[in-house]
């Protein structure tokens, strides 16, 4: 990701319920803007902003982020409505 | 350009004429390129008959559409290429009313654009398919590193990238003035 944003340090606790089979996870790529990441995470996904924003810093310093957990349809649904965004979302069997 | 900001609840912004026709040109070919995929879509008359679409089901071969529509799993390529058949359709579709929204709320002469919530939204995203795009013709591939040949002056390169990051520069506007809210 790139832009100007405000840089904050911290980090995420990872989205993850217990027992859920299946993740989203998005990866980190040059173009799309911080702020439009971050403004994705809270508009599409429903995560407050202060999680929006440390899951979008994880993706950006760490190449990638698990943004959301579930069944395998709901999970279909997040990475197509982030794809539909723009972002570099996929989708994987939680190990 | 006056930048987007957030006035009354709404998100306004203003172009100059050739920035106008600019964005408009930039949309539609995404939309050009978006409609050349959706025509690689195997027709088959029973899904057809059933109002089904399905989509290919291999990656497209241009890496600009690729990146616009990439597979749904990271290593597993027999999910990803059944996920992009049933997926695909509604993808481009979505991508596709982003644009013709952009472009039903841009005026060609140039000029103010308000824009509601929903607009603003369409409008995002149909922007950032253009970088994306665009980020790819560039070969843009590192964070805030400018990629080749863009230092040379009135190159074709230099153009595209000088357009990129204006576009850049509109998005962050909107975004920010979105976040702000």
């Amino acid at each position: 990701m790139t832009a100007p944003a405000p840089e904050k340090t911290g980090s995420s606790e990872p989205v993850l319920a217990p027992d859920v089979p299946w993740v989203t996870i998005v990866w980190n790529d040059p173009v799309n803007l911080m702020s439009y990441v971050t403004l994705v995470f809270q508009k599409l996904l429903g995560h407050p902003r202060p999680k929006a924003e440390s899951l979008m810093l994880d993706v950006h310093h760490k190449g990638r982020a698990t943004v959301s957990s579930g069944p395998r349809e709901k999970m279909e649904a997040d990475v197509a409505k982030l794809q539909a965004a723009g972002l570099w979302a996929t989708m994987a069997r939680d190990s | 350009m006056r930048p987007f900001h957030r006035r009354f609840g709404k998100y306004s912004a203003s172009f100059e004429p050739a920035e106008a026709s600019l964005i408009a040109d930039l949309v539609d070919q995404i939309r050009q390129l978006l409609a050349d995929r959706r025509a690689e879509a195997p027709t088959d008359p029973l899904a057809q008959l059933t109002g089904m679409t399905m989509g290919p089901n291999s990656k497209p071969a241009d890496p600009a559409v690729a990146r616009l529509l990439p597979d749904f799993h990271a290593d597993d390529a027999q999910l990803s290429s059944g996920l992009r058949e049933l997926h695909e359709p509604e993808l481009i579709a979505a991508k596709d009313a982003a644009a013709v929204k952009l472009l039903d709320s841009l005026p060609r002469g140039g000029g103010p654009v308000r824009l509601d919530d929903e607009a603003a939204a369409a409008w995002m995203a149909a922007l950032n398919d253009v970088r994306l795009a665009l980020g790819v013709r560039l070969e843009i591939t590192e964070d805030d590193t400018p990629p080749p040949g863009v230092d040379v002056p009135d190159s074709p390169q230099a153009a595209m990238y000088a357009t990129y990051r204006w576009l850049s520069a509109v998005q962050d506007s909107l975004v920010s003035a979105m976040l702000d809210a």
